[in-house]
């Protein structure tokens, strides 16, 4: 349960990262198999340590997210949104048919290393990546981009290398974070990387909060453990979860977490430590 | 082979032709997905599959019982998920239509269960032979509903006072509503006439596949967000244009090429257009509503 909420949470941030630059992605569940695909065939078939095979994963996925990056520059808005689903759809149907890593039998034989103080680390890690990158030169740039593109690039932002970067880091930790599901349940088939998986992490971070990182990670806890909550309400629990997700955004269309939020929190606690998004 | 191919192709196309003008017609009004449209095509389905049960086998009456429920459905789609979030972020009405799938697909296998259903086998299927083509009287009942509707919708959007205020919104809906149309009445006309022709769809899906359960409406959802694409978005000659594209090139792939990499094909069309063409097959300018 809790190692799902951490690969949920590092899901969540790997499309924090090109939307807080302003580019939608709703091909993280491509970005995410080509990861657990690539760290499961260096582990099973080849014997590979985990940490590197895990690390070859994560680059990989993010090699694959510049070379779409690249030409999804050209497009914004919803045309970026359905570039990004027809991409997730073409690495499952490459993976449907891919012999090597078993086609549509599914792949097996990983180990299982994704224990929960793994995941809890490297949970940490990349929402602290993604917190010292809010309050970075890059971090600003994104943001600036989000407001407005040509604005920024007035300012002398280099939106093309930044817009890039925000693509191709969100993709290395989805694969990331693919690398690890895949060693925590070792048995991994084209099907579950489906439009299903890249629209998981899109509701975690806009139910949470578009505004800052910590949107992504309320979103991804509440929306991970609200299934296991309303576990009483039997063959009921799935269609309330997503009344409840409907009703959370009749309430506040700009998610549970904003800056507003942040900053009231802030002035009820003194001495909390210093907000990093702004 | 080839024109039985095409045959199969065609209806396929119409049918994918008839939620991508759902899409479409949303897209143009509101600028704006409906991601919980290909669940508004399984309940549909489900209806259909219900009243065809019930009354022996009367497709007609499943149809029109299909689109009137969907079309219903639509309505209070538009209430609950759009209407409370205008002038909120762009993203938000993509969260609520996806939790209010989600309810739609959990509900209908809550009550139908999760397995395929069929439709009853009352229905009487004759079969003609024209030549070297083979068509069944569902395929001819399919091929005719859907192109009807289409027709329906044309007249409807060139030809009646309604259409026009449609037009007029997608065009701009500040100015049309300046200009006396009222714009929220026509957001819901758009969403009903929009529900209740994937409602349709999702009979004559039925019909076709002779298989319908909860989760149906998920790749036909997203086929239809393609087929939109490849027509121009908020274009609705495109999008029945692009329909028999896709239908077409789906069976020809699937006969000539790979069955399993059937989906390869509308994706990548997906990917190649927007890299091309990203205004559509039909499109003049580029619409920027971002």
């Amino acid at each position: 349960m809790l190692i799902q909420l951490g690969i949920n949470l590092i899901l969540a941030l790997s499309l924090y990262f090109p939307l807080s630059a302003g580019q939608l992605s709703l091909g993280q569940g491509g970005f995410m198999a080509i990861g657990a695909y690539a760290a499961s065939w260096l582990t099973a078939s080849h014997a590979w340590p985990w940490p590197v095979a895990f690390a070859v994963a994560a680059l990989v996925a993010g090699a694959v997210g510049a070379l779409v990056g690249l030409p999804a520059l050209r497009v914004r808005g919803i045309y970026l949104v359905l570039m990004t689903m027809a991409f997730g759809e073409i690495v499952r149907v490459f993976f449907l048919n891919f012999a090597p890593t078993g086609a549509a039998q599914g792949f097996r034989g990983m180990p299982f290393v994704t224990s929960l103080p793994l995941v809890a680390a490297l949970g940490v890690a990349t929402a602290l990546l993604a917190a010292r990158t809010a309050g970075s030169r890059m971090g600003r740039a994104f943001a600036a981009i989000n407001r407005d593109e040509l604005a920024a690039e007035v300012l002398g932002i280099d939106v093309t290398r930044a817009k890039l970067a925000s693509f191709t880091v969100g993709a290395a930790v989805a694969g990331l974070a693919g690398a690890l599901w895949a060693h925590y349940v070792q048995f991994i088939e084209p099907e579950e990387f489906g439009f299903a998986r890249s629209v998981a992490p899109f509701t975690f971070v806009v139910v949470g909060g578009i505004d800052t990182f910590w949107g992504a990670v309320a979103g991804a806890a509440l929306l991970t453990l609200l299934p296991e909550w309303l576990r009483f309400l039997k063959e009921w629990r799935l269609a309330l979860y997503g009344l409840a997700m409907l009703a959370v955004m009749i309430v506040r269309p700009q998610g549970l977490i904003d800056h507003r939020l942040l900053r009231a929190l802030r002035r009820w606690r003194p001495g909390h430590p210093r907000e990093v998004a702004r | 082979m080839l024109g039985q191919q095409l045959v199969n192709g065609v209806m396929l196309g119409a049918v994918y032709a008839l939620i991508a003008i759902g899409y479409t017609l949303i897209f143009g009004v509101l600028g704006m997905l409906h991601l919980a449209h290909g669940e508004v095509f399984m309940v549909g389905a489900f209806v259909g599959l219900v009243i065809a049960t019930k009354y022996s086998g009367n497709v007609m009456l499943a149809l029109a019982a299909a689109m009137l429920a969907t079309g219903v459905l639509g309505l209070l789609i538009e209430r609950v998920a759009f209407r409370p979030l205008r002038g909120a972020h762009h993203l938000a009405p993509l969260a609520t239509t996806i939790g209010a799938g989600i309810a739609l697909q959990e509900t209908a296998r809550w009550y139908f269960g999760p397995e395929q259903q069929g439709f009853p086998s009352t229905i009487a299927l004759t079969l003609w032979e024209l030549g070297p083509l083979r068509v069944s009287s569902v395929q001819v009942f399919i091929l005719a509903a859907a192109l009807l509707l289409m027709g329906a919708v044309h007249v409807f959007r060139a030809r009646t006072r309604a259409g026009r205020a449609v037009r007029a919104t997608a065009e701009d809906p500040v100015v049309a509503g300046l200009l006396g149309v009222n714009v929220g009445a026509v957001i819901a006309l758009v969403f009903f006439v929009a529900s209740a022709l994937a409602g349709a769809a999702g009979v004559l899906v039925g019909l076709a596949y002779n298989s319908v359960h909860p989760f149906i409406g998920v790749q036909m959802g997203v086929k239809g967000l393609v087929v939109m694409l490849l027509g121009g978005l908020g274009n609705v000659p495109g999008a029945m244009l692009g329909g028999l594209v896709l239908g077409v090139l789906e069976v020809l792939g699937v006969a000539y090429f790979a069955s399993s990499y059937r989906d390869a094909f509308a994706f990548g069309a997906v990917m190649l257009m927007l890299l091309l063409r990203p205004e559509g097959l039909l499109g003049l300018r580029l619409q920027r509503r971002d």
